[in-house]
């Protein structure tokens, strides 16, 4: 049971064990979480790409994993795989950056 | 071009090691339970049969591709080749038997130097329905080549084509340099000829499957892209796309440990064993022949040497139909290929 590491690849296939400790919350996120991955407006494969890319923004290793192999299974291709990681990344980077306008304003405000 | 596993006296060239192989690791330490234990579970031990629709004959090994994924470990440096006298053999068993389809599959079908009398010969024996599993390259390998599309055409044969990917990269990765133009070129052809024209009759079907180690996505949704981006792109159209899993045999399950994908590959295809697949899998109404006129569960049974078990029944000159239909058909773990998810068969997805 000792581990060096924080995220072991095994643990992800023991996501579903979750529910041993609250059984009605756990199945209540698993059934939510299946019918958010179901098509509707949006594909099952578009929304595989938008996992994939909201995996990178949270740094999921798990979810980084998962939403590869969900990708390439639903015949996503490396251009697109990586053109949804610079999506999440630009708006990573975006969200940073934006906030360089308060700083201004701050600086302004402080500046004679 | 890479050699095939005989060739290099690899060591799956051995069926054996490769069915060890098939039954150790997580199945020997009992974290995994094997394919009969999952049927005894959903009490569909022994599998049995149902009525004989197809009889698919391998009729060589040889081919001009060599690639990654092949679970026939077929080549340009394969010689196996089925004889005349073998195919007539086959004509008179499906005549007889009225066995409605004849599947025709290799390596490379139309290197047999007998492939066009043996379509000839079928189709004037009245056999309802010949298809060619053809690899699309070997159209455009050799001028001799060039006009079969209009000898498939001229005998109504259902062409069933690999293509397991709508862009050059990941096909050439998979099939080789090159191979991706080349099947592009062989479509275009086939459509010339009146291949997926509503009123030709004439149908083309593309067979996808996954370039690594991963699984086949929905059937229809890869359909529906393959189709809009051939349209777009290369002005080609075709009737139906066939899903197919890469079961762990042969160059596959190479593959899959040298890139140390095979744990990971055989645990995602135990979870995904789907019990409603089972009764869908092509093993139930097809038998398969192989180059000398031995008879098997279905082709990768053919390849892991694995004969029927209809005793007095395993070869196509003492062909025995009662016996056959009583038979238990042979499973192993690499079966879990075709029972995973949607499940997989030579039509594609079985539920």
């Amino acid at each position: 049971m000792s581990s060096k590491s924080y995220y072991d690849p095994e643990d992800l296939k023991n996501f579903g064990k979750i529910t041993e400790w609250n059984e009605n919350l756990g199945n209540k996120f698993f059934d939510w979480y299946g019918d958010v991955f179901q098509p509707g407006a949006l594909t099952a494969r578009e929304k595989s790409l938008i996992a994939l890319a909201v995996s990178h923004a949270v740094q999921c290793p798990y979810c980084i994993d998962a939403y590869t192999v969900d990708t390439m299974e639903k015949g996503c291709n490396e251009e697109e795989m990586m053109e949804a990681v610079h999506v999440a990344s630009a708006i990573r980077g975006g969200a940073t950056l934006v906030h360089g306008t308060q700083m201004m304003k701050k600086a302004k405000k402080l500046s004679m | 071009m890479i050699k095939s596993l005989k060739a290099r006296a690899h060591e799956f060239s051995a069926t054996e090691k490769q069915l060890q192989q098939l039954n150790s690791g997580p199945f020997e330490a009992g974290s995994l339970d094997s394919f009969q234990q999952h049927l005894q579970r959903t009490n569909q031990y022994p599998l049995k049969p149902s009525k004989l629709e197809i009889f698919q004959v391998n009729v060589g090994y040889m081919c001009n591709q060599v690639c990654k994924h092949c679970h026939v470990d077929a080549g340009p440096d394969r010689k196996e080749i089925m004889t005349q006298e073998t195919m007539q053999q086959c004509i008179n068993v499906i005549a007889a038997n009225n066995i409605h389809t004849l599947d025709l599959t290799g390596g490379a079908p139309e290197m047999n130097p007998n492939f066009r009398w043996f379509v000839e010969n079928a189709v004037a024996a009245g056999i309802k329905e010949v298809i060619v599993r053809s690899n699309l390259t070997i159209i455009r390998a050799n001028p001799k080549y060039y006009d079969l599309p209009e000898f498939f055409a001229k005998h109504n044969v259902r062409v069933v084509s690999s293509l397991p990917y709508y862009k050059r990269g990941k096909t050439d990765r998979q099939r080789g340099d090159g191979v991706f133009d080349k099947s592009i070129e062989a479509l275009q052809m086939l459509n010339t000829v009146g291949y997926a024209k509503p009123e030709s009759g004439l149908t083309l079907d593309l067979v996808y499957n996954p370039s690594g180690a991963f699984l086949p996505g929905d059937q229809a949704q890869l359909e529906m892209e393959f189709k809009s981006t051939l349209l777009e792109d290369f002005d080609i159209r075709f009737n139906s796309l066939f899903a197919i899993t890469n079961l762990p045999i042969s160059r596959f399950l190479d593959y899959l440990i040298a890139s140390d994908n095979y744990e990971d590959y055989m645990e995602k295809l135990v979870s995904s064993f789907n019990p409603a697949a089972v009764d869908g899998v092509m093993c139930k109404n097809t038998i398969s022949i192989d180059w000398k006129g031995y008879m098997y569960d279905c082709d990768f049974n053919q390849m892991l040497e694995l004969k029927t078990a209809g005793k007095g029944s395993q070869h196509i000159s003492e062909f025995d139909l009662e016996g056959l239909e009583k038979r238990n058909i042979i499973v192993n773990n690499h079966c879990f290929g075709c029972t995973a998810g949607a499940g997989s068969s030579c039509q594609g997805t079985v539920s």
